[in-house]
């Protein structure tokens, strides 16, 4: 009976034995995976961003009837579509199975010789001279929470037909562009004419009617053969394409063509012009199926078209090239029926598919480019799915130079938003991180010496009662939340330095001479052994006169040498700019911060050199220096080394002092009077302004992996060092 | 002097001379901030300043805050080029009347300056510090001092216009608050109800019948304030600013006043020590450049409890995972060099993966869970209490992770061989013998773990911490504790009213009162652990011999 009780008192605690054991395996596997959870979210949130594009074909149809597809265009969501035909019917049709919704004639009176857009408005013109402008667009309504898209068509300019050409000819190329002050229209007459007119748009306050009012016409002639006519939306420029390989710049101004124009070689013949969004852009489609992107410069004389980028190597002509709508990607079709998609700015090719020898005649993008809608000389139309999130996104993009719109050369720039619409960000990471390998480094510049030196001391001199206090002390120091040191460096440290320039030079220059001439006041001491281990303590006074010294002597220095100001001097004389937050204060500040984090390891490390080698060398005669330097110095210098490393890798991470005591400007300047941004205190600004899975976003996630995966391998890297040096020391 | 350099003595004392600047540098900087933390609060005596010339005169009354003697050609808004001069920043105060709070006055000109009796410092609810001369006291219109009972007269009716602040405050924020919350609590109620397709006509009357009842409350309550607002309203002073111009001060805008000029050694000390306290139980005014810094306190303190609970337990089973079960081999010295290095990553990083994976995903998910009925607003798919303290978990977890595992490798095997040859099972020398004697690295760890949480303010930007929050995360409507609530923290709010606030001069004295209080309860944490960490040396020390 006992027997069994204690028998069932055993297997219980056996049975809890075994439990803990689960629960604590549990437990502890469950917490490292959760650290390393890390990892693999920010990866995971990053991977989206480098996955290629995708293009699936989802639907096709044929086109009843004979006339033939001249523009096409798609709804925001992709699901109906627009034709305009060259019979003059405008037909909206659902993009899945192509069935008529809506087919509007348009009663024109004489036959459509041109086609053109601009967004929604479609331009027509006719072969007697005249243009007629539409707008097509879905309106949505949710009767019965059901999405119900009904299209709409208009005339915004009135429904009559708009003079063009006053000599009445047919208008074979067209383009129309519209913005705040006023509408543009130019065309190619059959006599090869170029007329461009101007219009004043009024739009009455009461009706909303637009009118507008002939502003200026004028035109030009011209022998070659142009193929094709670009208006910019700025009404300033136009180009056109002329047979040979020649591409033309002509000129605008309100009282239309000035007299100026300017031919560009291509060499290759042009099938295709399109602007890329934002209008500042061309896109050159040539016939060996090559796309150049042109823009125009500002050179020193003025402002040159200049050749950017290309895209695209098949040997086929260019037949379609599709713009997006909201970014500054593009379609491209040629001859052999391959249909591409490009960006422009990362010069990336995202995914392409053949249509099997079709030729694309037309594209349109819905405003997403989600869908792709495409026809094809056999009035075939295709409706394509096109998964397509991050193509601006590239090791270029991120790390090169890019050569963006309205910039003179191309540069590493990180400019992640701003206020207008049409604004494209920049996402080079090279600003910022070599603004945080600057920041590191003047912290190191100040920190290694000083920890290094004072590890020194404090390990093989110091009195152990005075070390006592000052470890402790340097771990408070590690303690300070970098908060309060980032409040001072910009509040109190920065301007402080601003005034006492020349003081705070004078004082890095003037300590280490201080240091020596006082020692050689106390070696002439006639007891010196009072003071053995306890030289630090006596050089703190000296430390602060000479603090005090140097501040007294900012002025008069600045006026002996800098003519009384050493900020204007320097920028007079030497060309340096001043900051008032620049990385002098940073590398101060996060010196400080980081002093304590080399300080410890190194100290660890040169404390725990075996007495028994420090004995030895002192014992063969080698005074105290001597050994420091040939005996503990070597055997501890990976440790230090590895101290180094750990530091570095604060200062990498370190957010709220370059925050706060930088002006946080994505500058690549080495200047030690300049600020900078870093990678970390770019994060903390940024991230809660950023969109949840945009680009952005995972930029900076980017960045947060690329902080984490720097510190993680620096440090495992520095532990490994220390790790094999323990066991060397355990040997000896 | 050769062989003195050979000796390498003077090297020697260059390393020494490096130790000294570390020294100089902590010292410094500590002293530094409580210099200019806690001399805010020392209501220093008001100088009149008479500056007379040829054309015109003019008195100034103003604080002196520093003085300096500097040559004249340094000086770039005066004309004088030769000799020095003395300049002063002071501080004037009356922001509504001058602009700005501070101006250099340089001693051209000057005739005199003293300390009158007489002259007044009122701090403000609006406007910051007023400073000037009582003339009278006015209740409406009809005046009601006269010279001998003038300063007591208003003290009284100044202690009269606190009060009702006072009953106003409560009764907003406490009745009227907790009627906003319940009615809130009803509409999320409701909808609940019409998502989950339940919404009978007796639960419909249910919440009728009470949201009416609150609202008969609410209109009582409403009343009982405008009465409090009349009466505020009442009382009102004339004074005189150091142009001459006389300012009427109605009573309610007023918070303190005092005479400093009057005050004896006693008094100040008395008026310094109640500032302080007020510094540290009041709530912040005006975009948290004046006030106090209670609400930011008690976040920090919240979200170190939270995170301390949250952390402790994962830590040490962690902990006792990887030294006392887990067998050793290459992997688990890795995964230990891995989690040691983690306390190396930039607190940044913590931050991000907070936002990311707590914030928008657990937060996200929790919401479309269990409340849809308040959606589109997010209740946890928002930076909140609970995230900023997982996320500081997460951050500190290594710390405690690190210094659990040194503590169980310091007990002596010897002891736990007792302990299982005396026939206990592995958990019971686990319960009994060994957790507690690591007991005290584990509390080391904790209390770094917390130090290192109340200092931290880069992951807590993305996480949870607001400039202004307008509820504590713990009050008295159900259910208490509110872990989706944002939250002020020390840290931010130094980072706040330093960098993001429109005065920041006339903020400067309370961003480091604030430091001065954080680096207080930081560098008090660090060194109970320092000394808890010696003790426990010393301890295994005698044990091991």
């Amino acid at each position: 009976m006992k027997n069994q009780i204690l028998q069932q008192k055993y297997n219980q605690r056996a049975l809890k034995d075994r439990m803990a054991r689960y629960f604590v395996a549990v437990g502890g596997v469950s917490v490292i995976v959760a650290i390393l959870l890390i990892f693999f979210y920010l990866l995971q949130v990053v991977i989206p961003m480098f996955e290629s594009a995708e293009m699936s074909e989802e639907h096709s149809y044929r086109v009843t009837g004979e006339a033939r597809v001249m523009h096409l265009g798609l709804e925001e969501q992709g699901t109906m579509g627009v034709r305009f035909m060259d019979n003059g019917n405008v037909v909206f049709f659902k993009s899945g199975s192509g069935e008529i919704v809506k087919d509007v004639n348009l009663n024109l009176s004489a036959k459509i010789s041109s086609i053109s857009f601009n967004l929604d408005r479609v331009i027509l013109g006719l072969d007697n001279g005249y243009v007629k402008i539409v707008r097509y667009g879905f309106d949505l309504s949710y009767p019965n929470d059901i999405r119900t898209i009904t299209p709409v068509l208009e005339f915004p300019l009135g429904e009559e037909l708009i003079l063009l050409d006053e000599s009445k000819k047919a208008l074979i190329q067209i383009d129309i562009q519209i913005n705040e002050e006023g509408l543009g229209i130019v065309a190619r007459t059959l006599d090869n004419r170029l007329v461009y007119a101007r219009y004043q748009q009024e739009e009455s306050f009461i009706s909303e009617e637009v009118t507008i009012e002939l502003e200026s016409r004028s035109e030009r002639s011209f022998e070659e053969t142009i193929s094709s006519i670009v208006l910019t939306p700025a009404l300033d420029h136009l180009y056109a394409a002329i047979d040979g390989g020649v591409l033309r710049d002509y000129s605008l101004d309100e009282e239309g063509f000035n007299d100026n124009h300017t031919d560009y070689k291509i060499r290759k013949n042009i099938t295709e012009l399109k602007l890329l969004l934002g209008g500042t852009s061309l896109l050159i489609g040539l016939e060996n199926g090559e796309v150049q992107q042109w823009m125009s410069v500002r050179h020193e004389h003025g402002r040159v078209f200049t050749f950017i980028r290309n895209f695209h190597e098949t040997q086929y002509p260019v037949t379609e090239i599709a713009i997006e709508q909201q970014r500054k990607g593009f379609a491209v079709a040629d001859e052999k029926g391959e249909i591409t998609l490009y960006y422009a700015t990362s010069q990336r090719t995202l995914t392409s598919i053949n249509t099997a020898g079709k030729i694309i005649t037309h594209l349109a993008w819905s405003a997403r480019a989600q869908n792709l809608l495409a026809v094809d000389d056999q009035g075939k139309i295709y409706l394509y799915e096109v998964d397509n999130e991050y193509p601006e996104i590239s090791w270029d993009v991120l790390w090169g130079k890019i050569w963006y719109e309205g910039y003179d050369e191309s540069d590493y720039i990180w400019q992640s938003s701003a206020s207008t619409n049409e604004f494209e960000p920049k996402f080079s990471l090279m600003p910022l991180t070599f603004g945080t390998v600057k920041a590191a480094f003047y912290a190191m510049l100040f920190a290694v010496p000083v920890a290094i030196l004072g590890a020194m001391f404090t390990a093989q001199f110091m009195a152990p009662r005075m070390r006592q206090v000052v470890k402790p002390s340097i771990e408070i120091m590690e303690a300070l939340p970098t908060v309060i040191l980032g409040f001072l460096a910009g509040l109190w440290l920065a301007p402080y330095v601003e005034t006492h320039l020349a003081g705070i030079f004078t004082l890095l220059l003037i300590l280490p001479f201080g240091f020596i001439l006082s020692a050689w006041i106390f070696s002439l001491l006639p007891n010196k052994s009072i003071i053995d281990g306890w030289e630090a303590a006596l050089l703190i006074p000296v430390v602060l006169l000479l603090i005090w010294l140097s501040m007294m002597l900012s002025g008069p220095v600045e006026n002996l040498f800098f003519n009384g100001d050493m900020r204007t001097y320097m920028s007079d004389e030497w060309g340096f700019n001043y900051d008032q937050r620049n990385a002098l204060v940073v590398g101060l500040i996060m010196g400080f911060a980081v002093i304590p984090t080399i300080f410890s390891i190194a100290e660890d490390a040169i404390f725990s050199v075996p007495q028994h080698l420090i004995r030895g060398s002192l014992a063969l005669g080698a005074s105290r220096w001597q050994t420091m330097l040939s005996v503990v110095m070597p055997a501890a210098s990976p440790a230090i080394f590895s101290a180094v490393m750990m530091g570095f890798g604060r200062a990498v991470g370190e957010t709220m002092i370059v925050l706060m005591a930088t002006g946080n400007t994505p500058l690549m300047d080495m200047s030690i009077f300049q600020g900078m941004r870093t990678l970390a205190a770019n994060i903390a600004v940024e991230v809660p302004e950023a969109e949840v899975a945009s680009t952005h976003y995972r930029i900076l996630f980017l960045a947060a992996f690329i902080l984490f995966m720097f510190t993680f391998v620096f440090n495992t890297f520095a532990e490994m060092i220390r790790h094999r040096l323990r066991k060397k020391y355990s040997g000896l | 002097m050769k062989n003195w350099f050979n000796s390498g003595t003077p090297w020697i004392w260059l390393n020494a001379g490096a130790i000294s600047i570390a020294l100089v540098a902590v010292f410094g900087l500590l002293f530094l901030i409580l210099i200019r933390g806690m001399s805010h609060f020392w209501p220093a005596n008001v100088e009149a300043f008479y500056y007379q010339n040829a054309e015109n005169s003019l008195t100034v009354i103003a604080e002196i805050i520093e003085s300096e003697t500097v040559p004249a050609d340094t000086v770039r808004d005066i004309d004088i080029k030769e000799g020095n001069i003395t300049r002063y920043l002071v501080k004037t105060g009356n922001r509504d009347l001058l602009g700005s709070d501070f101006r250099w006055l340089y001693d051209i000109d000057l005739v005199r300056y003293e300390q009158p009796d007489n002259v007044m410092v009122l701090e403000r609810i609006e406007w910051g510090n007023f400073y000037g001369y009582l003339n009278s006291v006015y209740e409406y219109d009809t005046k009601v001092s006269n010279e001998g009972n003038l300063w007591s007269e208003f003290e009284s009716r100044l202690k009269r216009s606190a009060d009702i602040r006072q009953q106003i405050l409560d009764l907003e924020q406490g009745e009227i608050g907790a009627i906003n919350y319940q009615l809130e609590r009803l509409r999320l109620k409701e909808r609940r109800l019409i998502i989950d397709n339940e919404l009978s006509d007796s639960a419909l009357n249910k919440i009728t019948e009470k949201r009416k009842a609150l609202k008969v409350e609410y209109a009582g309550l409403l009343k009982q304030t405008q009465v409090l607002y009349r009466d505020i309203n009442r009382d009102s002073i004339r004074a005189t600013v150091m142009d001459g111009k006389v300012v009427s001060i109605p009573l309610e805008k007023i918070v303190k006043a005092w005479q400093p000029n009057k005050f004896t050694l006693i008094e100040k000390l008395n008026f310094y020590v109640s500032s302080l306290w007020s510094f540290i139980v009041e709530n912040p005014r005006e975009a948290n450049t004046e006030g106090g810094i209670f609400p930011a306190i008690f976040g920090t303190v919240m979200m170190v409890i939270l995170m301390a609970i949250l952390v402790t337990p994962f830590g040490v089973i962690a902990a006792v995972y990887l030294r006392e079960y887990a067998r050793q081999g290459v992997v688990i010295r890795l995964i230990r060099i891995a989690v040691n290095n983690l306390a190396g990553v930039p607190s940044i990083v913590y931050g991000v993966f907070g936002l990311g994976f707590f914030v928008y995903f657990l937060g996200g998910n929790i919401d479309s869970l269990f409340y849809p009925e308040a959606q589109p607003a997010p209740t946890f798919g928002t930076p909140g209490l609970l995230w900023s303290s997982l996320t500081l978990a997460l951050l500190t977890l290594p710390v405690v992770i690190v210094a659990t595992e040194e503590g169980l490798s310091r007990i002596p095997v010897s002891l736990r061989e007792g302990s299982l040859g005396l026939g206990a099972t592995k958990v019971e020398t686990l319960w009994l013998v060994v957790l507690p004697m690591a007991s005290p690295a584990i509390m080391t760890g904790l209390i770094l773990a917390v130090a290192r949480a109340a200092g931290e303010v880069a992951p807590l930007m993305l996480v949870g911490v607001v400039k202004l929050a307008p509820d504590l995360p713990l009050d008295g409507n159900f259910p208490f504790l509110h872990l989706d609530r944002k939250f002020m923290h020390l840290g931010f709010h130094i980072y706040d009213v330093g960098f993001q606030s429109p005065n920041v001069e006339a903020a400067r004295p309370l961003v480091y009162a604030t430091s001065f209080l954080l680096v207080v309860v930081i560098v008090g944490l660090n060194l109970t652990a320092i000394n808890l960490r010696n003790k426990l040396r010393e301890k295994y020390r005698a044990l091991d011999n």
